[in-house]
């Protein structure tokens, strides 16, 4: 057993550990913080594949900005936990059913079936960010800036969703400042002068 | 050298630990969203594994758009999710019923 082997079983150990932490806790600040262990030791996996570009990616959009804006949300969401978990054990039964039927079909014919066994260790001068970054701005430009107008929309979608006017903050409304004009803001009242007043006393 | 197969069942444990959480958060609209991403992950491991054992890197392009395309998918999922508790106070799905006629 290879150094390869080792950490392979080692991640998957703990990948599929933190998954199943993941839906099983009771507090979603936890969930988060064990989907953050299973990115990363997927982010090994992948490592292992040598597809570093997309390891380091995952890590650096996943655990940067993916999983910090759920811990956010779910820290700044006040969330009645007891009633969130009811029917959790109720359908666990079910749930349990087509979860192990469905990893025992997938297994039983994959481990059965005779596929290749991998390309092996690229060349030492190979990097996988240069190749990948090759193809992408030639065949897959198109679909590249598709992916970018996507994040763009999202950008957009996800302001317009949150975005709202309070009726108790006071803010300034440029145009209207621009347009003022003393006569708007100034009444000049006419009114006939006084009159002196004569003292009683004074004689 | 860890064989193809080997990366194969790992992705489809990992699909089917995401399946059986959804069956068990079907109330809890957060963890729900977090089971998506697992069975994103899921997905993407098997495709890196097949672009890996193939030699080719149609696999590793399609896990990049893959992660953009999910990117924004929470990042919107998140939003709506701000957007009704702000509107319920809640965001337990039994509450999610003003749609129904």
């Amino acid at each position: 057993m290879d150094l390869a082997a080792i950490l392979f079983y080692a991640f998957g150990a703990v990948l599929l550990a933190a998954a199943l932490a993941v839906v099983m806790v009771r507090n979603p600040v936890h969930a988060a913080l064990f989907l953050v262990l299973a990115f990363f030791t997927a982010a090994g996996l992948w490592l292992l594949l040598y597809a570093e570009f997309l390891a380091l990616t995952l890590v650096l959009v996943y655990v940067g900005a993916v999983m910090v804006l759920f811990l956010f949300v779910v820290m700044m969401l006040d969330i009645n936990l007891d009633r969130l978990r009811q029917g959790f054990w109720r359908n666990l039964p079910v749930g349990l059913v087509v979860g192990v039927l469905m990893a025992a079909e997938m297994v039983a014919l994959l481990a059965k079936s005779a596929l290749g066994g991998g390309a092996g260790q690229p060349a030492a001068d190979y990097s996988n960010t240069r190749a990948l970054g090759e193809v992408l701005y030639t065949d897959y430009v198109y679909a590249f800036e598709i992916a970018a107008v996507i994040l763009l929309v999202a950008i957009i979608a996800a302001i317009a969703l949150t975005l709202r006017s309070r009726k108790e903050t006071k803010y300034q409304d440029p145009s209207r400042q621009l347009s003022a004009h003393p006569a708007g803001r100034l009444r000049i009242v006419k009114m006939a002068s006084e009159t002196t007043v004569r003292r009683e006393g004074a004689e | 050298m860890i064989p193809l197969n080997q990366y194969l069942v790992l992705g489809a444990l990992l699909f089917a630990i995401s399946v059986v959480g959804i069956f068990l958060n079907r109330k809890n609209l957060i963890v729900l969203l977090m089971a998506i991403e697992l069975m994103l992950l899921a997905v993407n491991m098997n495709f890196i594994a097949f672009s890996h054992a193939r030699g080719d890197l149609a696999g590793q392009v399609f896990v990049f758009f893959i992660l953009t395309v999910a990117a924004a998918e929470s990042a919107i999922g998140l939003a709506i999710l701000v957007a009704l508790f702000r509107n319920l106070r809640s965001i337990h799905v039994d509450d999610l019923g003003s749609l129904k006629g």
